[in-house]
């Protein structure tokens, strides 16, 4: 019987997986993309919870989640675009302008 | 023991044992393959994947109208955003394998496996029970439990994300605009620069009296000389854009040009840049 432990675990899996892409890759696109895998193993978390305790709350802010998520990669892609257009790259470590 | 209801159930289970093995092995190999793939574009096909699997997940949890809005607003809309930015940003910006922090790999390695440790031992202490009998609300009344609660409870945080995603409208038009800093070029000032440029006419057409008739084929002039400005830039490479990726890296095969002597060939103008990119400036 698959239980919700076994959400919550393949949820830790994923998350655990998206930290160290986004500690990885360097290509900014790529990090963002990994930022996204953190938020849905965070829902799939916040799913299971909701089915294990047999109330709604936890779907609730899973959808609530989702809809900052889909603000935050509007907002990111286009800092992204600009960036890209200023210095014609996406590289994480070209962006070092603040640095010194 | 052999009623057919408890048979059908047993089935059941076991089809959802199936299921949620199958999807999670999916899952997790998908996401290790995009922390491994060095195309940004092949990030994004396994990131689909990833959430896909995640949409068949929570409708197993109960929770089908969030694995349609995973569908829709995830791969539907976040993942063509994000299709749409790699393809401004150049389909083959591949990630350099040099590490310009000393360890970065192994550290970030590292980093993952104590945090996988210290989830594993939170989630391991924790009481993570069985799921709770299953009710309507999980079912059939999903998405109208789902509507009484948003509407009720969590109307406040509900009417907030409404200001949010305004917001982030707003912020993406004014980060993406991008300002004019130079005068729009009318036709006047187009005319001018083409006549300017010494080639006022259009460029010859490639393989156009020529031997052969492809396109990276040089035109054969009247006065028997061939002109390098019949064929394209993007064939023989002229000019390295990274936006155009690998293909413009590819260098001109040195056996295939035709002609023997291209200092000669030079006819049309002084320089063949100015007039090409003259239009785009």
């Amino acid at each position: 019987m698959v239980s919700p432990a076994h959400f919550v675990a393949l949820s830790v899996i994923l998350f655990v997986i998206g930290a160290v892409g986004v500690l990885v890759r360097r290509n900014a696109i790529v990090v963002f993309m990994c930022v996204e895998l953190m938020l849905n193993a965070a829902n799939l978390a916040f799913v299971a919870f909701a089915r294990m305790h047999g109330a709604l709350d936890g779907q609730v802010i899973a959808f609530f989640v989702m809809v900052v998520a889909a603000a935050e990669v509007v907002v990111g892609l286009a800092i992204l675009t600009s960036i890209f257009r200023a210095r014609r790259s996406a590289s994480v470590d070209e962006a070092n302008l603040m640095k010194y | 023991m052999n009623h057919p209801i408890v048979l059908a159930a047993a089935a059941a289970t076991t089809t959802r044992e199936l299921a949620f093995w199958i999807l999670a092995i999916l899952s997790v190999a998908a996401g290790l393959g995009m922390i491994l793939a060095r195309r940004a574009v092949h990030c994004a096909v396994l990131l689909a994947v990833v959430m896909l699997s995640l949409a068949v997940l929570y409708a197993m949890l109960g929770a089908p109208f969030l694995a349609f809005v995973q569908v829709i607003v995830y791969t539907g809309a976040v993942l063509m955003l994000f299709l749409f930015v790699l393809m401004i940003v150049g389909i083959s910006a591949a990630d350099s394998i040099i590490e310009t922090i000393k360890g970065q790999r192994l550290w970030a390695g590292l980093a993952g496996i104590g945090l996988l440790v210290l989830l594993a031992l939170v989630i391991g202490n924790a009481v993570v029970g069985p799921a709770a009998p299953n009710s309507a609300k999980f079912g059939s009344a999903n998405v109208t439990s789902l509507a009484a609660l948003i509407f009720t409870r969590y109307v406040f945080p509900f009417e907030v994300t409404s200001a949010l995603l305004i917001t982030a409208a707003l912020g993406a038009m004014v980060l993406a605009h991008r300002e004019r800093t130079s005068p729009k070029p009318t036709q006047k000032s187009l005319s001018r620069q083409r006549i300017a440029s010494g080639q006022p006419t259009p460029l010859p057409g490639p393989g156009t009296y020529a031997r052969h008739n492809a396109v990276d084929m040089p035109a054969l002039l009247p006065d028997g000389n061939t002109s390098d400005l019949s064929v394209s830039e993007v064939i023989t490479g002229a000019r390295a854009d990274p936006a155009l990726g690998e293909r413009a890296l590819v260098a001109p095969d040195e056996d295939q040009a035709p002609d023997p002597d291209p200092d000669q060939v030079r006819v049309g103008g002084p320089a063949d840049d100015g007039s090409r990119e003259g239009g785009e400036a």
